[in-house]
């Protein structure tokens, strides 16, 4: 019985897949779903299948999908890049995560010719001295997170900060983007440390070190383990009293927040998206991530919610192969769950506005209050030259 | 930048902090090493199986039941390692141990994957510790002290335990020349399943600590290893007293070393040891000189 339900089965898919497949996208999406961000991975492909629920339908043709694990390994990711151009032969890719990814990737796809929807990594060069008309990014760059955070600090009657990163290209871009723009204010650094990038245990050493500077506030940029680490001993020397954490907004991601408990509350972070903003389209969107996954949508899922959007928006312009894929995804621009969103031609870059927002507790633990909304900023070019949209 | 008296204590005060967790882990590796001549590398995965642990049983009783329960689940997560991995690659030499242990880092980690998924972990600091404690004219936090306090009384029992008691006697005999203690009558297979078991009791228990003060994500165990690796290096392979020097020495360096010369850091600790090796390559204080 068993055999003869799956045998109909095999017989009804091999039925209905030739004669659909002449008609579909084929997307490869390139994520890590292994190694150490494994959990931003599946958040991602999460938000890309909630927005193919949503929007699928208007798209004017389906979508096939094929996943593959780049292992956060640039080596195995560039091999598996490959394997979807070449042997799969996809009209179009998603995803990729760590910014060493993409540079590993980056040659491969604009030689090629294949749209590539980024739908996390921040490195700037990518919009910038390496961007490619092919490469279209979906989700922030490092340093457009942190940018509107120096003025707006600065305007809060901060004058003196002392900033602390992980020592790796993100972190310094994160931290260079808020000192640019501090400091342009009118502030003073009262000096930075960069720690080994995840060969920190314990970060007292350096905490101390910010406390005796005479600071006013500290900011820093820290993600995933290393930002629960970050958070739970700044708390665990009394330093939020005298000595305001604030950062960038990955620092209190709603993906681990709850890992950080009570130490999280009051830290001021800055990020192009929180789960709380009130928005019809932010509404959708989080009450079928959360039917979907149990919860809370976090940046990382709204990455990969808006480029399957951004897909599905090139797809409506009746784009089907690779070149007016690629074409139709550098005019995309729509209301998402962030607000207005484009994409800024001359970089390939994402433009979206930046939110203040303070991690408060809620009644079902950590939320988000927003404190200000900071008006969208298109990076500048840092090098970038490329052809002008042709259509 | 003028830094008074206190900001010296303080980092001094991070440093043993930092010296007492790695001792825990670090002891363990270091006598089953000396013992068995066996090379543990997912030393690191218990620890982060103990965190783990202790991350689950705090959700249902509380820190204190993490804190007892937590290692003794690791040490049986030891007994069955021992019983049936690590007895067949007693006699099959270090490459293989190596490689086989080097695997068990990476099946330990996706089952860590599969059974508490890739999100971190929460744990908090036990309400009795939650607080900071006025200390030589600074504010410390209390679960450092503890951490401090823990480590030292931990050295103290095992001091006492391999110097004055007959148990310690076997194992130092043991350590000096096995076969020689098996012609003597002593159970040396038997000794080693208990030491190794007390080694993954330890690296549990340097997991439940540490769990509060750092994230519980599947790759600390990773990450932990090299700093182990490096502290037994120092401190030469199979004493205690090479596994406290090691600690301290690699505590202090990491942070002091973030204070005085942040630029060089990361490389500070591994100058060091690069420099032990060549200058004195069996370590500091070797069980057999």
């Amino acid at each position: 019985m068993k055999r003869a339900i799956l045998a109909a089965l095999g017989l009804a898919t091999s039925l209905a897949v030739p004669a659909a497949a002449e008609e579909n996208i084929k997307v490869g999406l390139l994520l890590p779903f292994s190694g150490v961000y494994a959990a931003l991975g599946n958040d991602i492909e999460a938000g890309f299948s909630v927005a193919l629920e949503q929007f699928g339908s208007e798209a004017g043709t389906g979508f096939d999908i094929v996943r593959e694990d780049t292992e956060v390994k640039p080596p195995v990711a560039l091999g598996k890049a490959k394997k979807l151009i070449l042997q799969d032969k996809v009209d179009v890719m998603a995803g990729v995560v760590s910014s060493g990814v993409l540079g590993a990737v980056r040659d491969m796809v604009h030689g090629a010719g294949v749209p590539l929807i980024v739908a996390n990594a921040g490195n700037d060069e990518a919009t910038g001295t390496s961007c490619s008309p092919f490469i279209t990014r979906m989700s922030f760059s490092n340093g457009q997170v942190n940018r509107p955070m120096g003025q707006w600090m600065h305007d809060q009657g901060i004058r003196k900060v002392y900033t602390l990163a992980p020592d790796y290209a993100a972190g310094r871009q994160m931290i260079g983007g808020f000192v640019e723009t501090f400091t342009a204010a009118g502030g003073e650094i009262a000096g930075q440390d960069f720690t080994p990038f995840q060969k920190t245990q314990d970060f007292g050493p350096y905490l101390a070190q910010a406390k005796a500077s005479g600071a006013d506030a500290v900011y820093v940029f820290y993600a995933g383990g290393e930002a629960i680490s970050f958070v739970k001993q700044y708390d665990s020397f009394g330093l939020k009293a005298d000595l305001p954490l604030y950062g960038s907004g990955f620092l209190t991601s709603p993906l681990y927040v709850n890992a950080e408990g009570p130490a999280a509350e009051g830290v001021i972070t800055a990020l192009h998206y929180v789960p709380t903003l009130d928005n019809a389209a932010n509404a959708a969107f989080v009450a079928d991530f959360q039917a979907r996954t149990g919860r809370l949508p976090s940046e990382f899922a709204v990455h990969g919610y808006d480029a399957a959007r951004a897909l599905v928006e090139a797809a409506k312009t009746g784009a089907r192969d690779r070149a007016s894929l690629a074409e139709a995804l550098r005019q995309v621009s729509f209301d998402g769950p962030r607000g207005k969103l484009s994409i800024d031609p001359a970089t390939n870059n994402i433009v979206q506005p930046v939110y203040v927002y303070e991690t408060v507790a809620g009644e079902n633990g950590l939320t988000q209050k927003v404190l200000a909304e900071l008006p969208a900023e298109a990076d500048p070019a840092n090098g970038c030259k490329m052809a002008p949209v042709s259509n | 930048m003028a830094h008074d008296l206190g900001f010296w204590t303080l980092q001094a005060l991070n440093a043993l902090q930092l010296s007492m967790l790695l001792f825990l882990l670090s002891i363990g590796l270091t006598v089953i090493f000396g013992l068995m001549h066996f090379v543990n590398l997912a030393h690191g995965s218990l620890y982060a199986l103990g965190a783990y642990f202790a991350a689950s049983l705090a959700a249902i009783g509380g820190y204190w039941m993490g804190f007892f329960l937590a290692p003794v689940a690791v040490a049986g997560v030891g007994v069955l390692l021992y019983s049936r991995l690590i007895k067949r690659m007693r006699k099959s030499g270090p490459m293989a141990q190596v490689l086989v242990t080097f695997g068990l880092i990476f099946v330990l980690l996706d089952l860590t994957r599969i059974f508490w998924s890739d999100l971190a972990l929460a744990i908090d600091v036990p309400a009795l510790l939650s607080g900071r404690v006025e200390l030589l004219g600074i504010e410390y936090p209390a679960y450092r002290l503890f951490i401090i306090v823990l480590g030292l009384a931990i050295f103290a029992a095992l001091a006492f335990v391999l110097g004055r008691t007959q148990i310690g006697a076997m194992i130092r005999a043991g350590v000096d020349n096995d076969a020689m203690a098996s012609c003597l009558g002593i159970n040396v297979e038997r000794l080693f399943f208990i030491v190794f078991c007390v080694g993954c009791a330890l690296a549990g228990l340097a997991g439940v600590v540490a769990a509060p003060l750092l994230s519980v994500t599947p790759d600390m165990g990773l990450q932990i290893l090299i700093p182990t690796l490096i502290v037994i290096v120092i401190g030469g392979l199979g004493s205690l007293k090479g596994a406290i020097a090691g600690s301290l020495i690699y505590g202090f360096v990491q942070t002091f070393g973030a204070v005085l010369a942040p630029q060089l850091a990361s490389v500070l600790i591994y100058a060091l040891l690069a420099a032990v090796l060549v200058i004195k390559p069996v370590g500091l204080f070797p069980a057999k000189g």
